[in-house]
């Protein structure tokens, strides 16, 4: 059974190199249950290598990971079961274009859970309610906005009851007016409990909803801290400077 | 007889072609059933090269790759001939048919496992890691999520190389295989008029505009929108 205490994702001394580069030098990062944790950081910082080694998209070079109190980096662990408790969002969204919305979130409870098709179907409903998407059930990812396809993708992560959430820059491939919709589903499920790692640099997002946001540079945390305190008095040069850089935009 | 009169003797002599007519129409289905038979070993071959060679094992990557190489490098009637004349050498002789299926199978092979191949990796990345982050594992991610929009994606090129190979059919006359082509030369050196030759050339667009066609057809169908 899963610790009912302590961090829901524990990352410790995470190393990550890519042939000579090296992307992740020793970054530690514990998230606790109902926590909303946003990472900022300049591009090639590696915010998105770090999400990835969450869920051992990418293998860290060293460290040690855990999830729900599973050991993610352990060779024994049964990562494909590992997953469904670690939802991630993409910033391309990444739907099956030969899918339906419905047939996109049914999939993995239908092949992954072995839900018999109805029951795979009535839950996939379900979580496309949540990202009030329901009537859109039977339509093509070409037939919907990007906003909708992002939240069918939020829909396809919940509906396996996933324990954390991972987002890539949910947001940042989606046209202006259609980022609304997008923040309001992550918005609900942070209401609903859901544990939320977020990389985004929605900075009036992260005021109204992280408890904590964590900045990075240079495969690095350089400085984390509560909302107001990251993005209104930021202590180091390097979190003063990106801060500046966003807020201008 | 004006030159006129003697080009229709030579190419659309009714007495002619009312004879050969017969040996015309089996050759036509004999050219059907030999081109089944290729699509489908061909096909399914190139496809089970892609699949295998999509597990990225290194060894087994060059070979394909080797064979592949091979069979797109030789002209098909080289490999018809090495089949057919060759092989009894080694105390192996095929018929005809099978010698000829079996070249032209072989090649569409290859050709259809380099298109089967140029799908699967066009499929995005993305696409691997999202089914991969839901749980699902390697098998099952290709079948169900990266091969149907390979297949999708690689349908008009098939479909192309498709009727280009199964056109070199004709091939299988030089090893006596009584097809359209053959039946038809048949019926030229035993009547001393091309006729046959017209009938054949006419047997041929029957069988092939509407594959064209649907070809055509194919690639407006299968224009993909993401
Ligand atoms: N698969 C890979 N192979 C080689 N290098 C990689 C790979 N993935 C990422 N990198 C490199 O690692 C570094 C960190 O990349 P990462 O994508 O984690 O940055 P990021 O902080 O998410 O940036 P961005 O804001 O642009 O998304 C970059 O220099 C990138 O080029
Ligand atoms: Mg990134």
């Amino acid at each position: 059974m899963p610790k009912a205490t302590g961090p829901i994702v524990e990352a410790r001394g995470i190393h990550k190199h890519f042939g000579a580069l090296h992307v992740l030098k020793g970054v530690d990062l514990a998230v606790h249950e109902r926590e909303l944790v946003f990472v900022i950081g300049p591009s090639g910082s590696g915010k998105s290598t770090l999400l990835r080694c969450l869920n051992r998209l990418e293998e860290p070079s060293g460290g040690a990971i855990t999830v729900d109190g599973i050991d993610i980096l352990d060779r024994r662990t049964d990562i494909n079961k590992a997953r469904q408790r670690i939802g991630m969002v993409f910033q391309a969204f990444n739907l099956y274009p030969h899918m339906t919305a419905l047939g996109n979130v049914a999939l993995a409870l239908r092949k992954v859970q072995g839900l018999p098709r109805a029951m795979a179907e009535d839950k996939a409903r379900r979580a496309l309610e949540r990202v009030h998407l329901a009537d859109r059930a039977g339509h093509y990812p070409g037939q919907l906005s990007g906003g909708q396809q992002q939240r069918v993708a939020i829909a396809r992560a919940i509906a396996l009851e996933p324990r954390v959430m991972l987002f890539d820059e949910p947001t940042s491939a989606l046209d202006p007016e259609l980022v609304g919709g997008v923040l309001a589903a992550m918005r609900e499920l942070r209401e609903s409990g859901m544990t939320m790692v977020v990389v985004s640099h929605e900075m009036g997002f992260a005021r109204a909803a992280a408890d904590r946001v964590v900045f990075m540079d240079g495969g690095r945390i350089v400085e984390e801290g509560q909302p107001e305190a990251i993005f209104g008095n930021p202590q180091q040069e390097r979190t003063r400077a990106f801060i500046g850089q966003i807020s201008r935009h | 007889m004006t030159n006129w009169d003697r080009f229709l003797d030579s190419f659309f002599n009714a007495r002619v072609a009312a004879e050969y007519l017969p040996k015309i129409v089996e050759g036509f289905w004999l050219t059907i059933l030999l081109a089944g038979c290729i699509i489908l070993a061909g096909v399914a071959a190139g496809l089970a090269l892609a699949v295998l060679r999509s597990l990225g094992i290194r060894p087994l990557n060059w070979l394909i790759i080797f064979v592949v190489d091979l069979f797109r490098a030789l002209p098909p009637l080289v490999v018809i001939a090495l089949l057919y004349f060759g092989l009894p050498a080694a105390g192996l002789s095929l018929s005809g048919f099978a010698a000829a299926w079996l070249s032209l199978s072989l090649v569409l092979m290859a050709f259809t496992e380099e298109i089967f191949w140029a799908g699967i990796t066009a499929v995005p990345k993305g696409q691997w890691e999202a089914a991969r982050s839901t749980g699902l594992g390697f098998f099952p991610t290709f079948s169900l999520v990266v091969l149907p929009q390979a297949l999708r994606m690689v349908v008009p090129p098939l479909t192309n190389r498709t009727i280009a190979i199964t056109k070199g059919t004709a091939l299988a006359s030089v090893v006596a295989v009584p097809e359209i082509l053959g039946a038809a030369q048949a019926g030229v050196s035993f009547s001393f008029n091309p006729t046959p030759l017209t009938l054949g050339a006419i047997a041929y667009l029957v069988l092939f505009l509407p594959v064209v066609i649907l070809g055509r057809w194919v690639e407006t169908r299968f224009a993909w929108k993401r």
